[in-house]
């Protein structure tokens, strides 16, 4: 005898659901991984080489790093292999990314003494550490010597970091490279796994805790994450009381009759209005109205420069608390619609107020879905951009809005952010090539964020949930 | 109306006293004109069929049917005298002074402990030792203390349902009320938690005004002195609980006891 399959016994529902969790799943398994590979795998010390050219092109032997193989379509008709080369050296042999025609390399050598440097501007340097001539056991000592003093130099604080550094290309020529402006070396031709793994860590430790240079493309995001999650926390601290009483008065306290209901309706719209919408009412309201009125309140003095009627942290905060609003309130309420009428009742009859009753039974029973709702207005508000541009996030901040100086928190300043730093990177970045890959690592720290943000609130709402379970419901 | 069988005590002996009570939700009379009194420290149950307006007239006394719109109050109820339906009365003293418990076990989602010094920390009694005294002593007056002597700080919702029946009776007398509204507190229960049930209406009845609904003739025989019997929204006979079942003086009430309807 033979059991009926899935499809036979007509249970098609339950593979077609079945089939949509999994492509979910995997949508996101990749796209994480896809960010992952990118955007962390340019922290990796990548090997470095020697090419060399087609006499025919004359163009100079170059280091590089192998960055990507690509076949192209030529006008004239035809496909052409190309390899994407990562040069660096952006001041003394731009540009730092080339494509060259697989046909025109002519050799590729792999050297020892191949160094890559983190520099203060312009980018990475490549080079040699010893001409590229020179007979083998000169050059090996010759690297090794250069070596132990850029150690010994990076050792050192910045300011005490003297002297230069002979930095030789490809084609013999020599140039001299400022000890001071060097941020990190590695040769990664000489590295074993280990220093791989070493360095690997400490530079994406450095990309989470240092500030960007260069435009955005180099060093790190701190102040890009920082901002947000400072922002998300203002935010949070917002939108809770005002959503958790919102919730209260339409759902305890508002006679029940169509006008409540329009209300409702009208709540729930707010949710669908589009965040740059928010954005302008931010920049319009926030800033301009209550800002400019501040300002002549208080900081006269200091007019015509505003202080608060100017876009900044705690308008941005307002307004993203303005925009996930509605998802606070739609979640609490439904929450307290869950809590039985008999609870309401049980303490009314014992002499409770509606305010007492509210506080010792309602809002403890409804802290779960108040939690959800944080963890939807999170959600939301961690990854709007559009309105922050309009209302106080810049591409680059110079100071943090929190410091060690009086207020501390300077809820005026403006502040980077991560979504508008991911966007700032891929469309308005000088140089798209050495930006890309931090796009991709930016983005991957912005769903990380969000998730670690989300989990403190789903572990909360397990424990409070957990704590008074009925064993038979 | 006023050919209703009914009962009159003297006013010392009256705990409230209910006159021409109607009660309307959304315009549907759910109680028409009900006049009586209910003894003091006596047990008096309300019996009738199902929607005949019981919960509705018990609700009635500590006010709770506020909280339902659309409802519709006229008539007066006293309360040893004082009006409870006037509209200055403050219900949060009224419900302190009358307990009520729920057709359902409801207890609070907390714990054992905490559910039955909600009401006593509402007043703002904040002393533990003083909590804990009134807590053994309310536990013990329901019946419940040595079953849950141990277990103080478990969840409530972990008892069983008669224990949960018994805590919010604990729950409800707690705060020492003059009258203790019981509504079907027996109805979900089995046999022996329905006895337990019973027996602490008797003993309560020591130092309470109790009012019983109940759909059960054989326990509202055990346990009450008096029985008012409902019948869509009227008051039919109200009288003497052996008198009631032995000689009842209407006919619908006869019909009813011997199981013609309801
Ligand atoms: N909240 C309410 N809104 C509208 N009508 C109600 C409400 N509560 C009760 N009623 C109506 O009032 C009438 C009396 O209801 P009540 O609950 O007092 O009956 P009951 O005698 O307690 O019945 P049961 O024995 O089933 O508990 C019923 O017709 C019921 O439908
Ligand atoms: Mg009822």
């Amino acid at each position: 005898m033979k059991t009926p399959s899935g499809w036979r016994s007509g249970d098609g529902a339950l593979w077609l659901s079945t089939g949509a969790v999994t492509l979910t799943l995997l949508l996101t398994v990749t796209l994480l991984v896809l960010l992952g590979r990118v955007g962390f795998g340019h922290f990796w010390p990548e090997p470095l080489s020697t090419f060399t050219f087609d006499p025919a092109t004359g163009q100079a032997p170059v280091v590089a790093a192998l960055r990507e193989q690509s076949t192209f379509a030529l006008p004239e008709g035809g496909m052409e292999a190309r390899t994407l080369l990562r040069t660096g050296n952006r001041d003394a042999a731009p540009p730092d990314f080339r494509w060259v025609a697989d046909a025109r390399l002519h050799s590729v050598r792999f050297d020892p003494a191949a160094i890559e440097l983190e520099r203060r501007s312009w980018g990475p340097a490549l080079g040699l550490l010893a001409p590229p001539e020179a007979p083998a056991t000169d050059r090996a000592a010759l690297a090794a010597r250069q070596w132990a003093r850029l150690e010994g130099a990076l050792a050192l604080p910045p300011q005490a970091r003297l002297g230069t550094l002979t930095l030789y290309s490809a084609d013999g020529s020599a140039r001299p490279l400022a000890l001071a402006e060097v941020v990190r070396a590695w040769r990664p031709n000489a590295m074993d796994l280990r220093e791989k793994l070493s360095l690997y860590f400490s530079r994406i430790g450095a990309f989470i805790s240092e500030p960007p240079r260069e435009a955005n493309t180099e060093g790190g995001i701190f102040p890009a994450l920082f901002g947000t999650v400072l922002m998300v926390m203002l935010m949070t601290v917002v939108v809770t009381p005002i959503g958790v009483v919102a919730a209260l008065y339409l759902h305890e306290y508002a006679p029940q009759g169509p006008r409540t209901q329009m209300l409702r309706i009208a709540v729930n719209n707010l949710a669908g209005v589009p965040s740059i919408v928010y954005g302008v009412f931010g920049l319009g309201f926030f800033v301009y109205l209550v800002g400019g009125s501040l300002d002549r309140a208080f900081f006269a003095d200091a007019l015509p420069a505003p202080t608060f009627g100017t876009p900044g942290l705690l308008w941005a905060s307002l307004t993203l608390a303005l925009l996930t609003l509605p998802v606070m309130i739609v979640a609490t309420e439904e929450g307290l619609s869950r809590i039985p009428r008999q609870l309401r009742e049980a303490s009314l009859a014992l002499g409770a107020t509606r305010l007492e009753t509210i506080r010792h039974i309602i809002l403890p029973q409804a802290l779960p879905a108040v939690l959800t709702g944080v963890i939807l207005a999170v959600a939301r508000g961690a990854g709007e951009v559009a309105p922050l541009m309009l209302v106080g996030v810049v591409k680059l901040a110079p100071e943090l809005p929190l410091d060690s100086t009086f207020p501390f928190l300077h809820l005026d300043r403006q502040f980077m952010h991560l979504g508008f730093h991911i966007y700032d990177l891929a469309f308005q970045s000088p140089n798209v090539e050495a930006a890309r890959p931090l796009v991709y690592a930016s983005a991957l720290l912005l769903v990380l964020m969000i998730v670690l943000l989300n989990l403190g609130a789903v572990l909360l709402r397990a424990y409070l949930r957990g704590r008074h379970r009925d064993p038979l419901g | 109306m006023n050919d209703t069988p009914t009962l009159a005590f003297d006013p010392a002996d009256t705990c409230l006293n209910v006159e021409q009570l109607s009660v309307s939700y959304d315009g549907k009379a759910a109680l028409r004109e009900v006049s009586l009194t209910v003894p003091r420290h006596r047990v008096t149950a309300f019996i009738g069929p199902s929607g005949c307006g019981k919960s509705t007239l018990l609700r009635s006394f500590n006010r709770m049917n506020d909280l339902i719109r659309g409802v519709e109050v006229t008539g007066q109820i006293q309360l040893f005298g004082e009006d409870i339906l006037a509209p200055a009365v403050d219900v949060t003293v009224l419900r302190r002074r009358i307990g009520m418990v729920f057709q359902q076990p409801n207890p609070f989602p907390m714990s054992v402990f905490d559910n039955v010094a909600y009401g006593l920390r509402l007043q703002g009694l904040s002393e533990q030792r003083t909590l804990e005294r009134e807590v053994e002593w309310a536990l013990r007056s329901a019946a419940l203390w040595d079953e849950v002597k141990d277990r103080l700080e478990a969840s409530a919702l972990t008892l069983s349902g008669g224990q949960q029946q018994r805590l919010v009776i604990a729950r409800a007398i707690a705060i020492r009320p003059e009258v203790l509204l019981l509504d079907e507190p027996a109805s979900a229960l089995d046999p022996i938690s329905t006895l337990k049930i019973e027996e602490l209406i008797g003993q309560l009845a020591e130092a309470y005004s109790i009012i019983v609904v109940t759909h059960n003739m054989q326990q509202a025989a055990r346990v009450s002195d008096y029985t008012a019997f409902l019948y869509l929204g009227e008051l039919v006979e109200f009288s003497a609980t052996d008198d009631l079942f032995t000689r009842p003086q209407a006919r619908q009430t006869e019909d009813y006891i011997t199981g013609r309807y309801g």
